[in-house]
């Protein structure tokens, strides 16, 4: 009778197990944001404490993975009083409708954010289809 | 559900009735974890005469966020907008929240206004406050007679 929902929730661990993951961090789905416009696909992804260069992107045929590290948050000194968020890694994985053109994709981060440009492929863009005359 | 507590009636009048309020335990599970979070989600750490406050605070840039300090109470008030380049986007999903974000918290003794530091990095703003010098424990000598 009772049916097993799966609710994804933002703070949800991850369970993707091929990646070399540190011992007791947990991994988060970060909260993402995906538009799409004329000629390209947009991803925010919330990544707080993540810097840039701890962040791993891949496209694979049509899956893209995003992973990304936050810093551990260590004060010397400093003895942790109250706990809301937890320090963890990042990681989601999408599943895009489109081509892309992989060699214009843009990535960048600031303030937490993971914003990611997918320019479609020629191929992939809607075109207008002329009558001929008969 | 198939054990019926009225096996002589041949039919249960209360399937119907347990079926939903099973159901709607199922809907409801979640609500509680979700909406109970406060913005922005916060650590305290706590030193000798200092305490560091952290904030996850993504998408937000320094100018959107303002601190107000007062005796014990500090203030974290901003707001998070979509920066969207373009109009006439076709969304496909939508989880980051925007709004408007307003968190007072207490901290453990009164904190120094004028030696506030607070910083921003990757989304995290840390801030560290000091204890008023009056209120530090003073050691106290005992004298010998």
């Amino acid at each position: 009778m009772a049916q097993e929902v799966r609710t994804v929730e933002q703070r949800t661990p991850s369970t993707t197990e091929d990646w070399d993951r540190r011992a007791n961090r947990p991994v988060f789905v970060p909260p993402s944001d995906i538009y799409e416009t004329k000629d390209s696909i947009v991803v925010l992804a919330e990544m707080p404490g993540v810097a840039p260069d701890a962040v791993d992107i891949t496209l694979e045929r049509r899956v893209l993975t995003i992973r990304g590290r936050s810093a551990a948050s260590e004060h010397a000194g400093y003895q942790r009083v109250y706990n809301e968020y937890a320090d963890g890694d990042y990681e989601r994985v999408f599943t895009l409708s489109e081509n892309i053109d992989r060699d214009r994709i843009e990535a960048t981060l600031k303030e937490g954010v993971l914003h990611l440009v997918l320019p479609k492929a020629e191929t992939a863009k809607a075109r207008k289809i002329e009558l001929k005359a008969s | 559900m198939a054990l019926s507590e009225f096996p002589r009636l041949g039919f249960d009048p209360f399937i119907e009735l347990r079926r939903m309020q099973s159901e709607m335990n199922r809907l409801y599970s979640g609500v509680g974890a979700t909406t109970a979070r406060d913005f922005p989600p916060i650590n305290i750490w706590l030193g000798e005469n200092s305490v560091v406050l952290t904030a996850e605070l993504s998408g937000v840039s320094r100018d959107d966020v303002t601190m107000s300090l007062q005796e014990d109470v500090l203030t974290l008030e901003g707001k998070r907008e979509p920066k969207l380049k373009q109009e006439n986007v076709n969304w496909q999903r939508r989880e980051r929240a925007y709004g408007t974000f307003s968190r007072a918290v207490q901290l453990p003794f009164r904190a120094d206004a004028d030696t506030v530091q607070a910083r921003f990095n990757n989304g995290i703003l840390e801030i560290e406050l000091q204890r008023l010098e009056a209120d530090r424990p003073k050691k106290i000598e005992i004298r010998a007679v």
